[in-house]
């Protein structure tokens, strides 16, 4: 239903303004937008219910001396409440919901093959600082997703933390987590 | 006059030449960064901010904003050649640009690109050099109350300006707000929302927010799309810049008109995306011949590309002169301003002059400088786009990484930043406004505090906010811009309904 506002705003239809349509096939199905929809909104309706019961826990009323710190988060926590549940109203029924994919499988995994290194590469950058941690997080991204070789890859996965270290420490002094080599180094 | 005097003053400032090199230096990692995927005007600034912590607040501004104009140039080449926007401003800039590449006509399609951005950012500046100092001047006599008008009217221009679903911006906007109302409260002293922990007391700092829904956020999304760009390679000669500067003066009212868009929805926080959409409609619909948009129009290049660097120059203005920023990008300098040990708002025009107007000066010349930058060095950053992702992407989110580590030297910082990044990518899959939630995060402290200040004032009685004309008319407009999208409706209705698309196509 509000399709027609946006092109109030934009007069005339543009080219290469709509939806890039995901080819729906069954076999890239994961999740339809639909659902999608439905579960960020509810997630929203959560943290709003959140933010409304924190709010009242800390007073969302009027003290002696002004608002409580709880009157102003408590608003807003209803009003993205409502907005949500409107958002999560619309999706579930009308009937010109979007039931395209979210997102292809193929899609998704590309996506997961970002994510989940990344998450290991924030671990390790945990134990053994964020230069280490960077070489051997580009190297893989390099090998893995790129299919380089190993000369490839291992020529730039040094050389960038190695730039990143002069910039960082030498010339703008600015510490960033080192782990057991730069101190063994003595940095 | 006196801004004509204060500008010159300012010229002076950068007569300094280390601020020349900053602006250099500035507009270069600027094109750089609008033209690499994933890193964006207001991501790229948040991730440089700590590098300009030990620089003259004056030298780190003048950077900072030149990494901006940059951006703002480098969006123009991949939508070009590459069909990719850089940046989400230049989205209405392939729909005419790539064509005419595929056309052979590259180097016109970015010639026009340039110029058109030029001109439209230099209008934008005339705008703030003289119109600066009135609001400034104007803002002097406001108190909390009105503060909270203008704030309350910024958040409600979302909803009305917005492209996007009503209820959709209400919720990432209010996202946001509840995300800023974390931490400690500055009034009462009492923890909200921490449950307990330690590491929420600081709330969620916005930079790491910016770096994680724009850097992260954005390579995901480029990621599903597969890693290789193929795109049309062209050089600028000298010959064709001429050919096509002869076409454009022919299009001098699609400038004007594009540039007061820009500058109309850069002030007030439309931004620099939906400025370039709606001139690119506005200049189809006033066409001779809109059956050629779309196709390799040279207008079509001219007009979203004036609007767009309109709107992002312009964003400025209300960042300085109201401490309210335009922009995502200006919501990030914002902050950089408050690290700085300065307060944006009007008082910055009497107490930091040289910092003000030593900007103002400098936009003029930054602009000329990327300006020429880019003229000269298309092949180079269209090369820039050839080396293959699974390269530039790891170091991308390396450098977002970092990016969020140095603005507290915290880890979790880190850890909260990529979780961001996954929020950026759904949001922005559902069609969820990252902008709005960026401004909330960014003000919501300060709209918080000016509207307990308000209230304060008026024992809670709310018609404080209509007690006199100019906070009335304030807040009546705002109130006009969030029900936008049900009085259209309602107007669409009256006139018989179904005319949705006036020109038809």
């Amino acid at each position: 239903m509000f399709m027609e506002r946006e092109q109030n705003l934009v007069p005339e239809s543009l080219p290469g303004d709509g939806e890039k349509t995901t080819p729906v096939s069954d076999a890239g199905l994961t999740v339809t937008m639909k659902t999608m929809e439905l579960v960020v909104a509810g997630l929203l309706m959560l943290v709003a219910a959140i933010v409304m019961y924190d709010s009242v826990r800390v007073g969302a009323g009027w003290a002696f001396d002004g608002p409580q710190a709880g009157y102003f988060p408590f608003f807003i926590g209803l009003i993205l409440f409502a907005a949500s549940a409107v958002t999560f109203g619309i999706n579930l029924f009308s009937r010109t919901a979007d039931l395209s994919n979210f997102v292809t499988k193929p899609a998704l995994l590309l996506v997961a093959k970002v994510l989940a290194p990344t998450v290991i590469y924030l671990i390790v950058m945990y134990y053994v600082g964020i230069y280490i941690a960077s070489a051997l997080y580009i190297c893989f991204f390099m090998m893995w997703l790129g299919k380089y070789s190993i000369r490839k890859a291992a020529p730039v996965a040094i050389a960038i933390p190695l730039v990143l270290f002069w910039l960082f420490e030498i010339a703008f002094l600015i510490p960033l987590p080192k782990g057991p080599l730069e101190a063994a180094l003595g940095f | 006059m006196d801004a004509f005097l204060s500008l010159i003053h300012g010229f002076g400032v950068l007569a300094d030449p280390m601020n020349i090199v900053y602006m250099c230096v500035g507009v270069v990692l600027g094109v750089l960064i609008g033209v690499l995927p994933g890193l964006g005007g207001a991501n790229g600034v948040a991730i440089l901010l700590p590098l300009t912590f030990s620089m003259s607040p004056t030298a780190a501004i003048i950077m900072l904003s030149s990494i901006y104009w940059g951006a703002l140039f480098g969006g123009a080449i991949t939508s070009v050649l590459f069909n990719i926007p850089g940046e989400p401003w230049s989205v209405a800039t392939t729909f005419d640009g790539h064509p005419m590449a595929q056309q052979g006509k590259a180097d016109e399609a970015l010639t026009a690109a340039f110029t058109s951005s030029f001109i439209g950012a230099l209008l934008a500046v005339i705008v703030i050099t003289f119109l600066a100092p009135v609001v400034a001047g104007f803002a002097l006599r406001f108190g909390p109350a009105e503060f909270f008008a203008v704030q309350l009217l910024t958040f409600c221009s979302f909803v009305g300006m917005g492209r996007e679903s009503p209820f959709k911006v209400l919720a990432a906007m209010t996202l946001g707000f509840a995300l800023a109302a974390v931490g400690l409260d500055s009034v009462t002293g009492q923890l909200r929302m921490t449950f307990g922990t330690v590491e929420l007391m600081r709330g969620f700092d916005f930079l790491i927010a910016v770096i994680g829904l724009f850097g992260i956020g954005e390579i995901l999304l480029t990621m599903e799309e597969g890693l290789s760009f193929r795109g049309k390679s062209t050089t600028i000669t000298l010959r064709s810049v001429m050919n096509t500067w002869i076409r454009l003066p022919r299009f001098w009212v699609t400038y004007l008109r594009s540039a007061a868009v820009g500058c109309w929805l850069g002030i007030t926080p439309g931004g620099a995306t939906p400025a370039s959409f709606m001139s690119y409609g506005l200049a189809r619909r006033f066409s001779k011949d809109p059956g050629n948009f779309g196709k390799g129009e040279i207008e079509g290049v001219v007009a979203p590309e004036t609007a767009a660097h309109a709107a992002g120059t312009s964003a400025l203005l209300p960042m300085l002169t109201l401490g309210i920023p335009g922009s995502p990008t200006a919501a990030v300098m914002l902050g950089g301003l408050l690290i700085w040990g300065l307060q944006p708002g009007p008082m910055l025009f009497i107490e930091q002059k040289d910092f003000v107007w030593g900007l103002i000066a400098s936009m003029y010349l930054s602009n000329v400088i990327g300006f020429l930058i880019v003229l000269t060095t298309v092949p180079l950053w269209a090369s820039i786009l050839r080396i293959p992702f699974s390269i530039i992407a790891p170091v991308i989110i390396v450098l977002c990484c970092i990016g969020a580590y140095t603005v507290h030297n915290a880890f979790l910082d880190v850890v909260i930043m990529l979780f961001f990044g996954v929020i950026g990518y759904v949001f922005k899959k559902l069609h969820y406004p990252l902008a709005p939630l960026v401004l909330a995060l960014v003000l919501g402290d300060m709209a918080e505090s000016s509207f307990r200040q308000s209230m304060l004032i008026s024992q809670g009685d709310m018609s404080i906010f209509w007690s006199n004309w100019l906070v009335g008319s304030i807040c009546s407009l705002a109130l006009a811009m969030l029900f936008w999208p049900l009085i259209a409706l309602m107007l669409d209705k009256l006139r018989g309904g179904g005319r949705f698309s006036p020109g038809g196509a």
